[in-house]
């Protein structure tokens, strides 16, 4: 287990580093820079923006520099909000983020597997097909749509929750459902086949041939089988979701961290882009790791080793 | 002990206000004992600032906010003309150049400290500080040596503005600028709470408890998306604040502020979305105001065909404006036949644009006549020609369109559209890779100089390339000039010749649709700025 964990933690480093070597080559090969405006700035301004920003210095040397100050913890000064770093920037919009990922991923997962398990018992009935017609739905329809109408109704005509923004638990129901709306049903369709899947085999047949109750043959022998694919599309979708929506912080006006992985894009704002590519990295990978130990646990065919062998 | 009577009648007068409107709201907390007696407003002013300092940002929301909680030696009405804030007096010498303020007795900062002449002084030093790296630090250039020691080549002392004693403040401009009493009201004008600054260079202007203001009104909290302030008990005009309350919204999306405006949770939006904007006129609540910039297309001189003025005029002229801003703008803006807006008053009391008129007009004849002059009679041969624009549904909208009208009115088959991510964009501009782009302007402070100045020869913002001796000279002449009649004269010299080379195709005069609830009264508009809501109040 520990030449394991080990052997993870060598692996991530490396990857963060490739991840942050080609995120640094592609953003400085796209044309424009941070400080390029359609008010173009005297040069002389231009020169002293650049060099506080030590946008001056050849490449490596800023290549170099940057590395060493994620060594350090430090992702640097924001060239658009200035004044602002990039940690001050997680800082202060992660946790906002992660309440509604939480609470997308919490109704995605309860729903999702609830409606899949449902759905797989009565194969072929009346709930079997209504949770199929909703899913197709949720697939189907995207969150923004999802997140327009749910203002128009539950908002602008019925005037029961706030339109948008955020503090307040009222706040959070509109864009966390709109954001779970796909997961849930994605869950639902995989936890569905995943159960037909095993509720065929033949030890099932033998439980049932065993007299075992039928609530104990299906929470017990059926689901802890069943869930495996769940678990491997749960890891990514947690660190999806926790890291915010462009989209839905945008319809409900939330200040959470989903808006800087697009804008900064547009604003070439390098230390933004390079800084919150990171922490999604280690976030995807932290649960990808978390995920890994979860299949232990579910199915203890399923070990752990540190090296093929 | 003068200072001490001033602070006690400020803070009297304020008390005195405040229990006029039967409210506990000097001491800034969100205590709602009496929930409904407040007057509140709510503001969505668009966007995040990208910062708080005033010194630094650039941008309209920015100035916005800052326009509530700080204030210059001068602030703008709503004509955009300025009126004495801060300064009580302003003496000019003979030849223009040198300003002597005389602040008002007993200026204090948002927290009770004096504010002194010194304050400005090193308030515009800092701004013009190398190591600062402010943008807009060359709004700061007319004054002598300020743009020497911006660029490395002089000193802060060299910097001539200079505090004679707490309440005079001392400027010696480069040249006689008209409209610096009008700069003075610009944020990287304005003075700022050195002590703040010293504690913290980089981050003071991050959170509600360190930015230190002088203005109508003060921050008393920014968090998760939303500003609150509430009236500056010290500010020396505390009299005329009227509301309780003011909070800012940072919502982004225009159709989700459209919505909280329908169910009443914002009060005044910062725009409207295009396509509404036929049914909300019907709701009486929308608000057209003229905005200080012009929306036009740039015809890269270099790049035969356009190094052809004929063509250059036959495309202009064969555009239908009314067309573009009644089907697809939709938003009240204007035809632009000229490049300078109006709203720039001249001595005589009328207007910059209706003393200079239009250039040109919508004739499609005259069009195919210039367009045959060139050599291309019906469009025939006419090489392939490129419109450029940032990735835009409304600016495609406008480029197909214009595609369309040259197609019917000049035979001109071969139009190609190209859109860009907007950084790619903008350094094609730079780089002059183009042949008709897209462009928009919004000028900085109300003269036409904002306007003009960018196309001299090389300048920074001259993407069509263009080069006229005979207007770089005037350029120059102008700068000297301090007879205000001539000098309009001159400017319109300039236009002239600007439109006769037509460089550049202008479209519209931008124009800013806001919905405000019939209730908020008082408040301000001025073109060249922000919404200002010191005197606004509400009346249901």
């Amino acid at each position: 287990m520990l030449a394991y964990l080990t052997k993870r933690m060598f692996h991530t480093i490396l990857a963060i580093w490739i991840v942050i070597t080609i995120t640094f080559i592609f953003m400085h090969a796209i044309p424009g820079g941070p400080f390029q405006r359609e008010k173009a700035i005297p040069a002389t301004i231009k020169a002293n923006i650049e060099a506080r920003y030590k946008l001056d210095q050849p490449l490596y040397l800023q290549y170099v520099d940057y590395l060493g100050n994620v060594v350090r913890g430090d992702l640097g000064p924001s060239f658009k909000y200035r004044g602002q770093t990039v940690n001050g920037i997680i800082a202060e919009r992660f946790p906002v983020s992660f309440q509604l990922g939480l609470l997308t991923f919490t109704i995605a997962i309860v729903v999702g597997i609830g409606a899949g398990i449902i759905a797989s018992i009565y194969q072929g009935r009346l709930p079997d097909y209504l949770t199929m017609f909703f899913s197709t739905i949720g697939i189907s329809v995207p969150s923004f749509i999802l997140g327009t109408l749910l203002m128009y109704f539950l908002s602008f005509r019925w005037g029961l929750l706030p339109a948008a923004m955020w503090g307040t638990p009222k706040h959070m129901i509109m864009p966390a459902i709109a954001l779970a709306g796909l997961p849930t049903a994605f869950i639902a369709r995989l936890t569905r086949s995943s159960m037909l899947d095993v509720l065929n085999q033949d030890y099932m047949r033998t439980a049932l041939a065993k007299g075992l109750p039928r609530w104990q043959i299906i929470w017990i022998h059926a689901v802890k089988n069943a869930i495996i694919p769940v678990i491997t599309y749960a890891g990514p979708l947690l660190a999806y979701v926790l890291t915010g929506s462009f989209i839905v912080e945008n319809i409900f006006a939330i200040p959470g961290l989903g808006k800087h992985f697009v804008t900064s894009i547009y604003n070439r704002d390098y230390t933004v882009i390079l800084g919150l590519t990171i922490f999604y990295s280690i976030i995807l990978i932290v649960l990808n790791m978390l995920v890994d130990l979860a299949y232990t646990l579910v199915d203890p065919r399923i070990k752990l080793i540190g090296k093929e062998e | 002990m003068k200072k001490l009577t001033v602070l006690l009648l400020v803070f009297f007068s304020a008390a005195l206000l405040f229990s006029g409107c039967g409210t506990d709201s000097e001491t800034g907390e969100t205590d709602d004992t009496t929930p409904g007696e407040e007057m509140v407003l709510t503001y969505n002013v668009g966007t995040e600032p990208e910062t708080m300092d005033p010194h630094l940002s650039t941008g309209l929301p920015e100035a916005t906010i800052m326009l509530q909680i700080y204030e210059g030696l001068t602030r703008l009405n709503e004509n955009s003309l300025p009126d004495l804030a801060l300064a009580e007096s302003v003496e000019i010498s003979e030849d223009d150049l040198v300003y002597t303020f005389q602040l008002r007795d007993g200026l204090v900062w948002s927290n009770g400290e004096p504010l002194t002449a010194e304050d400005f002084e090193l308030s515009w030093k800092r701004s013009l500080d190398p190591e600062l790296a402010a943008d807009y630090a060359y709004m700061l250039y007319y004054i002598g040596g300020a743009e020497a020691y911006n660029s490395g080549e002089g000193t802060a002392d060299d910097v001539m503005v200079e505090a004679l004693d707490d309440k005079t403040l001392q400027v010696t401009l480069e040249a006689p600028t008209p409209f610096f009493l009008s700069l003075c009201a610009f944020k990287t004008y304005y003075p700022l709470y050195q002590p703040a600054i010293e504690a913290d260079a980089e981050g003071w202007h991050l959170s509600a408890d360190t930015i230190i203001g002088n203005g109508p009104f003060k921050m008393v909290s920014w968090a998760q998306g939303k500003m609150e302030f509430v009236p500056n008990e010290n500010y020396y005009d505390a009299d005329a604040v009227i509301l309780d309350r003011l909070f800012f919204t940072m919502i982004e999306n225009e159709s989700t502020e459209l919505t909280m405006f329908e169910t009443g949770e914002i009060d005044v939006t910062h725009t409207v979305p295009g396509p509404e904007i036929p049914r909300l006129q019907e709701t009486g609540e929308l608000y057209i105001f003229p905005e200080f910039g012009t929306y036009y297309y740039i015809f890269q001189v270099e790049k035969p065909p356009l190094d052809d003025i004929n063509v250059r005029k036959a495309l202009t002229l064969a555009i239908d404006r009314e067309a573009i801003v009644t089907n697809i703008t939709q938003g009240g803006q204007l035809p632009a036949y000229a490049f300078v807006p109006s709203g720039i008053p001249e001595v005589d009391g009328m207007d910059f644009r209706a003393n200079g008129g239009d250039y040109f007009a919508y004739d499609p004849e005259m069009a195919q006549q210039l367009l045959a002059e060139a050599g291309y009679p019906g469009g025939e041969g006419f090489p392939t020609v490129e419109i450029l624009y940032n990735t835009s549904e409304m600016h495609k909208l406008i480029a197909e369109a214009i595609q369309e009208m040259w197609k019917q009115n000049l035979g001109i088959e071969n139009v190609t559209l190209t859109n860009q991510e907007w950084g790619v964009y903008l350094n094609t501009r730079d780089e002059g890779d183009f042949m008709i782009a897209r462009a928009g302007w919004i000028g900085d402070y109300l003269d036409p100089f904002t306007f003009l100045d960018m196309w001299v020869t090389d300048g920074g913002n001259n993407n069509s390339r263009f080069s006229n001796a005979d207007y770089d000279r005037l350029l120059t002449e102008v700068r000297m000039v301090d007879d205000e009649v001539q000098r309009m004269e001159m400017m319109h010299q300039l236009e002239d010749i600007f439109m006769e080379e037509m460089p550049i195709c202008p479209i519209y005069y931008y124009t800013l649709p806001m919905m405000i609830k019939d209730y908020v009264k008082g408040y301000m508009k001025a073109a060249v700025s922000g919404i200002d809501f010191k005197t606004a109040y509400i009346e249901k």
